[in-house]
């Protein structure tokens, strides 16, 4: 990024001519939405910005957006985009997947990034279902789903993204869902501004395959009874009176509690910066899926050098050290020989 | 003592020798090898090489699967091949010389370690008596020399326990070879010195068991004689001895450098490419980034993406990796982005043998993905070439935005050479040109960019980099309407663009050079076509034929797709073309489909490269009319 400040832009000049293609109701316009109005937020210019998508509804993102952008192939996307970012540190690159691409065919990219802390900021579509195919579970549905794949119910556990994210010692971990544009925009800033690796799971209704699937969280009338927003350095208190909250038991375990029987001062205190990720592991596992109290927002923000500095690192050390590379050196480095004419 | 001690009797003097250290898997021989290969190099022989070992890092000790070998020819002229046949095998213990003897003519030299033919170590072997004794080894000249207790012996000087210096038994047969050949041992010792610095008493039993291999030779009275191999009279220059795989990854770095770009190495370790990944993670003072990524997806997938941010993006494997990569290869086929992709082929299919040589990865490298995807194919054809070829790739990715394939296989990458080095200033430019600004205009009238507009000549499109104000666009997998690059599932479209992309392709074929023909007398009526790391062997056996008064012309390819454009009208002069292959027969269906021309395979696949003497036979054989013309005897 230069060191002047970008232009001043609006949505629109965010949005690419071409006609976006979901269908009517889906959660994905209002993701869309989110972001291009994030932008003309944050100090960042278009010709420095880059979506980069896998295969999938999702990953239809990038051809409307009026940036830099690459649609890549099935969960290959954050694979790509990490021979992106380390060869070029001066993007804002932005991985757009879904539950099937980042899950499933490209589980092991995702942890890899992951892991390796490379600077990406990764949206995670997940609407529990394969949509671009036409129905089918995906690797986050619930156990039993019937789909057109799963006739009897499907039998296979399902991920939990932030867990998985967690596991992998992710930096930053957030979720927020397609029904609140403005908590979509806050955790999409805190992970674009997060050095280093940032994974947003968004709760992404599909209203052709799977409506409704977060709705006893997400929509409005649930929110309170469901929704436990995660809030840096308060308390975790929820419910309709924020009568509710979650405690560490005696043995070390969340619980949701009712604050009247155990008092505010005995509810956890969320710490997203937390080094050790197993209270924010817990908090994830806190609901066994999208049907009973679920926590929404940053779980883990901590600073761990980025893959890319550190590689970056080794190169100007090298080059200190040994000047720029000289070619004639490079091929007269093993012992020579002259043979005279 | 020094190295330049006399022997009591004069040294006979050879024109060539070929020798084969063999041993157990644990037993140095590589080393022993590569030591005995770069003192001759420096020495001024030419010579080439041939290591062979298994793919287990410890196979059982002693058993017929842990045998491991090098084979290295000197000579004091130029030469093509590892040799056919060792003139020389030290054999370690009775598995090293039965898993070799059968290469061994009659009349060769045997060095053996007495010392591990007990029975235990016979039986392993599978010997049912003991070779040394039974008579079995009557047309040797065999010299039984008690390796692993005078090593001991030797090394007790410095305090070395017996276990520990058995294993320097490879620097006594490396001290022994050394005295045979008139090899100097100084460079041998320095290395040893700065190679052990941090473990001083290993390098003090490796000299001493050195020292002791050649005094033992100089003063047993077992040798009849020691032997000269004087300087190859080679082309004037500054030489170096390389391997394949060290020429390929130096070629990578040249190519960044003569490209002006950073080098992007996305790579998953495989047999046997991972030596360009260790080599090109050294040279970060020339930029070079190297991923070692979490699979060979990934790493074929960084450096797509690293060349989409305009570094020069390349992805090394083996056959097992290539298929892998298959997918993203297409991808960057339509996306028309730069990559490299080097393929060090190994038997296959499956995991095949890693760690042996094969070049059956021609037809995957031409129609291994799905859809229309034609790629361009180059393959090294020597160990030195692998440079060269690696420049090459590189060049036409750049320039045509297209990915290559680059082809090597195991003979190449860990064989080694002289190479005499170019002069940088004489390498190719191959900088390439960013767009910068908009190349149409649009239905309002403003200027737009349109990533999909072809240059006329090469029909490349621009390459627009991200970062790039006012160039913002949008790549994918879909197919893309010609010029805007905008999605489109019109049917006119896509056959265009599939047309496009070919001609493309196809166009390249204007841009290298034509092949050359090998054919000193002008009256060959057979042709033998070769690509790749047959030609040393192919151009030894043209050699022999030709000194025994017959006519061969010979032509190797470097471009598999497209072919040089005079190879239609090369093919059509002769009456038989024949095509020698390491696979079942690849090279000759393209060019029979290509050329309609009744070219005739000599195929071998056993995980060894032909042997000059194979090639020679086999053309023999067609050349006096012992083979029809289906190749059937």
């Amino acid at each position: 990024m230069s060191d002047t400040l970008a232009p001043a832009t609006t949505r629109k000049d965010w949005t690419s001519d071409q006609e976006v293609r979901w269908c009517p109701g889906c959660g994905d316009y209002s993701i869309l939405a989110a972001v291009q109005m994030l932008l003309p937020e944050l100090d960042v210019r278009r010709e420095s910005t880059v979506f980069i998508s896998g295969i999938g509804c999702a990953a239809r993102f990038p051809y409307y957006m009026r940036t830099y952008g690459m649609h890549s192939i099935h969960g290959r996307a954050p694979a790509i985009a990490t021979g992106l970012a380390l060869a070029r540190p001066d993007l804002d690159v932005w991985v757009i997947s879904g539950d099937g691409d980042a899950l499933s065919i490209g589980g092991n990219h995702l942890i890899h990034a992951l892991r390796r802390n490379v600077n990406l900021t990764i949206l995670l579509f997940n609407n529990q279902i394969y949509g671009l195919t036409k129905g089918q579970y995906s690797p986050t549905s619930e156990v039993g789903k019937v789909t057109k794949s799963t006739p009897f119910g499907s039998l296979d556990a399902p991920f939990n993204p932030v867990s998985l994210a967690l596991g992998a010692n992710a930096s930053f971990v957030a979720r927020t869902h397609d029904m609140d544009r403005k908590h979509m925009m806050e955790t999409f800033r805190r992970a674009h501004d997060h050095r280093g690796s940032a994974l947003v799971e968004i709760y992404q209704n599909c209203n052709v395959f799977n409506d409704g699937a977060f709705e006893q969280i997400t929509a409005k009338e649930a929110r309170p009874r469901n929704l436990i927003p995660l809030v840096h350095g308060q308390p975790i208190r929820f419910g309709i009176e924020r009568e509710k909250g979650v405690m560490l038991d005696g043995q070390g375990r969340a619980r949701i509690v009712d604050v009247a029987d155990v008092g505010e001062e005995a509810l956890l205190v969320h710490d997203e910066r937390r080094e050790d990720p197993s209270l924010a592991f817990m908090l994830s596992r806190l609901a066994e899926g999208p049907y009973s109290p679920t926590p929404i927002g940053v779980f883990r923000a901590v600073e761990r050098p980025d893959y890319g500095s550190l590689m970056d690192e080794q190169l100007a050390g090298a080059q200190d050290r040994q000047g720029p590379g000289d070619l004639r050196a490079l091929l007269h480095s093993s012992p020579t020989w002259e043979v005279s004419a | 003592m020094t190295d330049t001690a006399t022997s009591p009797r004069p040294p006979e003097e050879l024109d060539s020798v070929v020798i084969r250290f063999a041993g157990d898997s644990g037993d140095g021989m590589q080393l022993a090898g590569d030591r005995f290969t770069s003192v001759s190099a420096v020495f001024g022989n030419d010579l080439a090489t041939f290591p062979d070992f298994p793919a287990e890092i410890r196979a059982p000790a002693g058993t017929l699967a842990g045998v491991s070998a090098f084979q290295v020819h000197i000579s004091d002229h130029d030469i093509l091949t590892p040799g056919d046949a060792p003139n020389v095998l030290v054999a370690m213990n009775p598995a090293a010389l039965r898993s070799n003897l059968g290469d061994l003519p009659r009349g060769a030299t045997l060095i053996v370690n007495a010392d591990a033919f007990d029975d235990r170590a016979l039986g392993k072997a599978g010997y049912a008596s003991n070779p040394l004794t039974d008579g079995s080894l009557a047309g040797y000249r065999v010299y039984e020399v008690p390796m692993t207790s005078l090593t001991q012996e030797a090394a007790k000087e410095a305090g070395a326990k017996p276990r520990d210096a058995e294993r320097a038994k490879n620097f006594f047969a490396l001290g022994l070879l050394s005295w045979m050949y008139h090899r100097p041992l100084e460079p041998t010792l320095a290395w040893t010195e700065k190679r052990f610095a941090d473990r001083p008493l290993v390098a003090q039993t490796n000299i001493l068991a050195l020292r002791a291999g050649w005094n033992f030779g100089e003063t047993a009275e077992l040798f009849e004689s020691s032997y000269e191999v004087h300087p190859a009279d080679l082309a004037p220059g500054t030489y170096t001895n390389v391997t394949g795989n060290t020429a390929l990854a130096w070629g990578l770095v040249a190519a960044s450098q003569l490209a002006k770009l950073p080098l992007f190495l996305g790579s998953y370790p495989i047999t046997p490419a991972s030596d360009i990944l260790h080599e090109l993670s050294k040279h970060k003072s020339f930029g070079v980034r190297t991923l070692q990524a979490e699979d060979e997806i990934a790493g074929v997938g960084a450096a797509l993406g690293a060349a989409f941010g305009g570094h020069l993006g390349v992805t090394t494997t083996s056959g097992p990796g290539f298929s892998l990569k298959s997918e993203t290869i297409g991808l960057a086929l339509t996306l028309e982005l730069p990559l490299v992709v080097v393929d060090i082929q190994r038997a296959g299919p499956s995991t095949g043998m890693p760690t042996k040589p094969e070049q059956a990865d021609l037809l995957q490298a031409m129609y291994g993905r799905h859809g229309e995807a034609p790629v361009p194919v180059v393959a090294a054809m020597s160990p030195a070439h692998c440079f060269e070829a690696a420049i090459e790739a590189c060049r036409i990715a750049l320039r045509y935005r297209t990915p290559v394939v680059l082809l090597s296989d195991g003979y190449l990458a860990n064989g080694a050479e002289p190479w005499r080095l170019p002069d940088v200033a004489d390498l190719p430019d191959i900088s390439v040109t960013f767009a910068t600004e908009a190349n149409h205009t649009g239905e309002d009238g403003e200027p737009v960019f349109w990533p999909y507009l072809r240059d006329p000549e090469t029909l490349a499109r621009p390459w627009a980099l991200p970062g790039t104000p006012g160039l913002e666009h949008r790549l994918g997998g879909l197919e893309k309407q010609d010029g805007t690059g905008n999605v489109s599932y019109d049917p006119a479209n896509h056959e265009r663009m599939v047309r496009l992309r070919a001609a493309k392709v196809a166009g390249i074929a204007r841009d290298i050079p034509p092949v050359a023909v090998d054919d000193p007398s002008g009256e060959a009526d057979l042709l033998v076509l070769g690509w790749g790391s047959t030609y040393g062997a192919i151009a030894a056996a043209c050699r022999r034929l030709r000194a025994r008064g017959r006519q061969v012309a010979h032509a190797h390819l470097v471009h598999l797709n497209p072919f040089p454009s005079n190879l239609g009208d090369v093919l059509s002069r002769y009456r038989q073309v024949v095509v020698p292959e390491n696979n079942l027969g690849q090279l000759v269906k393209l060019v029979r489909a290509e050329f309609l021309v009744d070219a005739q395979p000599i195929t071998k696949v056993q995980g060894v490269p032909f042997r000059a003497g194979e090639v020679e036979a086999a053309l023999a054989a067609f050349l006096e009319g012992r083979r029809d013309q289906r190749g059937n005897r």
